[in-house]
């Protein structure tokens, strides 16, 4: 018999995730606006987006950049940016010669303020176990080939650091402005997976 | 490099969408919520986190979340596994 009502079935966690914020609700212990504003929190103010205002500033004024790589954290909250998962940000530059890689190889940390949440790669067990194995490889393979003569550096998130990759100012920028070459800026170059 | 740039076009997510369903981003928001109305620092979910991975790293990662979050609860008697159990739903509330 065909069901005219067409219940939606839920998925076991999707249940198991209503059930405990309704058990907490039910407690006084969570108030759904406070979800509500957690979430809405990261869909509109948490993102890469920051992290671009933060490289644009470091390719616009090198002061600026000494700070960020002498304090991540202290140079990203001059620019309104922090919180967690951004309490202890290392920024690692890129030059001719080295290349840095991300990685979180245990779970998936990742600097929440500057980069917002991570992509779905990021946390698949692929990329967590190759980057540490075969990055240069690996980063072929997502569109980067990283010349045999450069260096690539890895960095494991899974202790207490979280990392932002500082990516070179590509060719051809001299004329932009700070906030056009935040434009240029993208979220795989701040992890490392990708060029500029 | 002509485009017009403003907050809204600078980059977000690369085209990818964070949250692939609605309940992914609930049980961020609450493992947030409930870590800080606790006073716990984020450790406190986030090794919970590596732990329910490394229990089973194929998982999809907000499976793990929610086992995560469930342990958290649990944990700090804030409710018990039969009380969820009571609570789970078997339909989609209506919109």
């Amino acid at each position: 018999m065909a069901d005219h009502h067409h219940p939606q079935t839920l998925a076991p966690v999707e249940a198991r995730i209503a059930a405990i914020e309704a058990v907490l609700v039910e407690k006084g212990i969570l108030d759904v606006d406070a979800v509500d504003q957690v979430v809405q929190h990261f869909e509109d103010n948490l993102g890469p987006m920051n992290g671009a205002k933060v490289v644009a500033r470091a390719w616009t004024d090198p002061q600026y950049k000494d700070r960020l790589l002498e304090d991540g954290t202290a140079a990203i909250a001059e620019l309104g940016f922090g919180g967690p998962e951004g309490e202890y940000v290392v920024v690692l530059e890129n030059t001719p010669e080295v290349h840095n890689l991300v990685v979180c190889t245990l779970c998936s940390c990742y600097p929440w303020p500057i980069l917002g949440l991570p992509p779905k790669w990021y946390k698949a067990p692929a990329y967590r176990s190759r980057a540490v194995r075969e990055p240069r490889k690996l980063l072929a393979e997502m569109g980067s080939a990283i010349p045999d003569d450069v260096e690539i550096r890895v960095w494991d998130s899974s202790a207490e650091a979280r990392y932002l990759v500082l990516p070179m100012r590509p060719g051809g920028t001299e004329d932009l402005s700070e906030q056009e070459l935040a434009g240029v800026v993208t979220r795989d170059s701040m992890i490392g997976v990708q060029r500029l | 490099m002509t485009v017009p740039l403003d907050d809204e076009s600078l980059p977000r997510d690369n085209g990818e969408l964070v949250f692939e369903a609605p309940w992914q981003a609930r049980a961020l928001g609450i493992a947030i919520a409930v870590v800080e109305r606790l006073g716990l620092p984020w450790d406190a979910f986030r090794h919970r986190l590596m732990a329910a991975i490394a229990s089973d790293p194929k998982r999809p990662y907000y499976e793990s979340w929610s086992e995560a979050l469930e342990s958290l609860v649990i944990d700090m008697n804030l409710a018990t596994p039969e009380v969820l159990d009571a609570a789970t739903p078997t339909e989609r509330a209506p919109l």
